[in-house]
């Protein structure tokens, strides 16, 4: 009797175990600073150093963008503080050609791709609009529904690949956002369609306050690349040159036209959600410290002041450079933004509706009565 | 980036070939579903960057095979079935249009598109204006709406006002074989996102017409029938009942002007204005749910733009406030010309007070409860 089949048997395909992580995250530096044996190549040192170099400023940029709140400028910012590997390594991945899809957290991957720092916290200081253009930098709008952008990156590079274009998108979620309906329509859409995509889950331990144990039973979260059909790998988040090796060859074979992959990235969110969170309320003080130990800049640069890469005249260069960055946006922010209210109804549609030009003229109207009522 | 015409004002005057139409003689009848076909086939060759996809649009041809044969014609890498995953076929679609594609996509079924919702709210109707107009989503998402084919719980639904209720949408609804043709092309050739909700029970009407592109614009109403007492305002598969109203109306003394919408959002208020100062009456038809539907808008608009004008209150005749009834009942919630003709004379002609809401009628009306 032929049994009945809509594919092939599992495993009957040896490829297939190939899918699986494995059993310890990817670490090619240790938390303390030293060369993993046997985990194989290193990123070149220029690559080292310019991982490095992004990660002092990137991290300078998330405590002034923080401080910025506290004073006002900024309505909210959620810190990626800690995940500092994942945001520079990831994007520094990434050839000219190809996109980032970032999410609410990922301004410093948003910066780190050479996006104008004030452009990108336009959505953060209370502006309608993301601030940069999209097709400048290939950055999508930071999203701020969970798992939602990674439906767009499929579509996009899907389309890329349609008209014989190298282009390979690159998704930024978090561990919450893995249970969302969105990321398993993505996974699979991409997988069914090869489509020439990254995805990499920042698990930093926490949806806002729900820990990962109440969001999953898989044994990892790259468990779940197996069951779309795409290579699932673990690694550790907090080693910039891991997180930079795994997506520059998830890229290459996204570019070679061997599909998706699923990577976890290990890591771990220092401050709370944002501004208005309290993360006492749910973790404990000792988890942080013991992460704190695993800082990804620290770690780095034991690595290269060991290696000779560094030296302390070259790492006060980059602070001094990191505090410059910082103090520009601190000035450019440093003003009351003046967003023009009749802009609300310029873009709604391609061309605005006889609606909406009707109710923009009613504010511009009211507007120019309460100023009659101020100079009365 | 692409230059986009201004859709509102769109004319195009291709010369199409379809088996649809003859070379001598009077046009071959056309259903609504063959023109839907034809202005997919015509999208999709006159311009590469046109994707069709959806579940079941490939080798079937959709469920309505309104994409028939599309597949085979122009291949899997232009019309191609998907995953069943309603988010993810217009999620997808929104990446596509970001990387310069055309998408056209197909919900099976109204209640089906549900679980797309958050694609549509979140992302298709707001990518535009997040990104002050630099990220153009010329996407279409074609959606068989209402009832009236005797369909199971979930094929029926109504869903035109979660979509117009959305600003950054197009929302617009064919009532004949003709316009399903202009609008189809008028909503692909649109920068703006368009919902391109198709009457299934009116797929397979037939018309003797010629399929064209030029007729009115993608926001304007159509007045299908000129007329002097009162407006009949209708849309999608309400239209040839408000006609039949129309033509039966006649009877009473009462020539009855129909509108059909075409464009939910935005809605043509020039064109609606205008017939209800004239005629002094309206009366607004659809089968969605009458509480917060669609003639409940349209009754404000009208009410504040021709208060001195009017004769009587604006009235609506639309389905009950019920989940739509199975195929037992189902005859019994949709509008029926003989409710377009109740209310027509309901429409204070001798200027008595509507006793509906009279006497026993008060306690209808919750005016008696406190």
């Amino acid at each position: 009797m032929t049994p009945v089949a809509h594919r092939p048997t599992p495993g009957s395909n040896p490829v297939e175990t190939a899918l699986l992580p494995e059993p310890t995250a990817r670490q090619l530096i240790d938390a303390g600073g030293q060369l993993v044996p046997g985990a194989g190549q290193l990123p070149p040192p220029g690559v080292l150093r310019e991982l490095y170099r992004r990660m002092v400023i990137g991290r300078r940029f998330d405590a002034q963008a923080t401080a910025l709140t506290k004073q006002g400028r900024l309505a909210v910012y959620p810190s990626s503080h800690g995940q500092d590997a994942c945001q520079v390594g990831a994007v520094l991945a990434l050839r000219e050609q190809d996109w980032l899809f970032p999410t609410y957290r990922d301004t410093v991957a948003v910066v780190t791709r050479a996006v104008d720092p004030v452009e990108a916290l336009s959505l953060l200081r209370g502006e309608w609009h993301c601030g940069y253009d999209p097709y400048e930098r290939r950055v999508a709008p930071q999203c701020t529904p969970l798992a939602t952008h990674a439906l767009h990156a499929v579509g996009l590079a899907h389309a890329a690949r349609l008209r014989g274009e190298d282009t390979v998108a690159l998704v930024l979620t978090g561990d919450g956002a893995t249970s969302e309906g969105d990321t398993h329509e993505a996974l699979n859409f991409a997988a069914v369609w090869q489509a020439p995509v990254v995805f990499l889950v920042q698990n930093n331990g926490y949806a806002i306050s729900v820990p990962l144990a109440k969001q999953t039973a898989a044994p990892t979260l790259a468990h779940k690349g197996i069951g779309y059909g795409m290579p699932g790998l673990l690694i550790d988040g907090n080693d910039a040159a891991a997180v930079y090796t795994s997506v520059a060859d998830a890229v290459a074979r996204a570019s070679r036209g061997e599909g998706p992959t699923l990577i976890e990235a290990l890591t771990y969110r220092i401050e709370a959600h944002t501004n208005a969170d309290d993360a006492t309320r749910y973790r404990e003080g000792d988890e942080v410290a013991a992460w704190q130990a695993r800082d990804p800049l620290t770690r780095l640069e034991t690595y290269l002041r060991g290696a000779g890469l560094l030296d302390d005249g070259a790492a006060a260069g980059l602070q001094e450079e990191a505090e410059r960055f910082a103090a520009s946006v601190r000035e450019r922010m440093n003003s009351d933004a003046a967003s023009d209210p009749a802009e609300m109804f310029a873009h709604v549609y391609r061309t605005p509706t006889a609606q909406l030009i009707e109710q923009r003229d009613d504010l511009l109207d009211e507007l120019r009565g309460h100023d009659d009522d101020d100079d009365a | 980036m692409t230059c986009w015409t201004n859709c509102g004002g769109m004319t195009m005057t291709t010369t199409l070939d379809h088996p649809a139409t003859t070379a001598r003689g009077a046009p071959a009848p056309v259903t609504m579903a063959a023109a839907l076909n034809a202005a997919l086939a015509d999208a999709l060759a006159e311009d590469e960057r046109v994707l069709v996809f959806g579940e079941d649009v490939g080798a079937l041809g959709g469920v309505f095979r309104i994409t028939d044969g599309l597949a085979a014609r122009f291949g899997e890498q232009r019309v191609f079935d998907t995953p069943l995953a309603e988010a993810g076929i217009v999620g997808t679609a929104i990446g596509m249009a970001m990387n310069g594609m055309v998408p056209v996509v197909e919900m099976q079924f109204d209640a089906f598109a549900y679980p797309a919702f958050e694609q549509i709210t979140s992302h298709l109707a707001k990518l535009h204006n997040r990104t002050r107009g630099r990220v153009v989503l010329p996407i279409v998402v074609r959606v068989p709406y209402g009832g009236g084919i005797g369909g199971v719980e979930h094929h029926c639904d109504s869903s035109e006002v979660y979509y117009t209720h959305t600003p950054g949408l197009r929302v617009v609804t064919p009532a004949s074989p003709a316009d399903a043709y202009l609008l189809l092309r008028q909503a692909i050739a649109c920068p703006d996102p368009v919902i391109f909700l198709e009457p299934k029970r009116r797929y397979w009407s037939k018309d003797r017409v010629e399929l064209t592109t030029s007729g009115p614009g993608i926001d304007q109403a159509e007045i299908v029938r000129p007329g002097r007492d009162v407006t009949i305002i209708a849309y999608g598969g309400t239209v040839q009942t408000a006609l039949e109203a129309a033509q039966a109306a006649t009877d009473a003394g009462w020539d009855a002007e129909v509108i059909d919408l075409r464009s939910l959002s935005p809605v043509d208020d020039v064109t609606l204005v205008r017939s209800v100062r004239r005629t002094g009456r309206a009366v607004i038809v659809h089968e969605a749910a009458g509480f917060c539907g669609y003639g409940a808008e349209i009754a404000a608009r009208l009410t504040e733009r021709c208060f001195h004008h009017l004769q009587a209150p604006i009235l609506r005749v639309t389905g009950f406030d019920i989940p739509y009834p199975p195929p037992m009942v189902e005859r019994h919630h949709l509008p029926t010309a003989g409710r377009i003709l109740d209310a027509l004379a309901r429409l204070q002609w001798d200027d008595h007070p509507d006793e509906r809401w009279l006497g026993a009628g008060a306690d209808r009306a919750g005016a008696d409860r406190a």
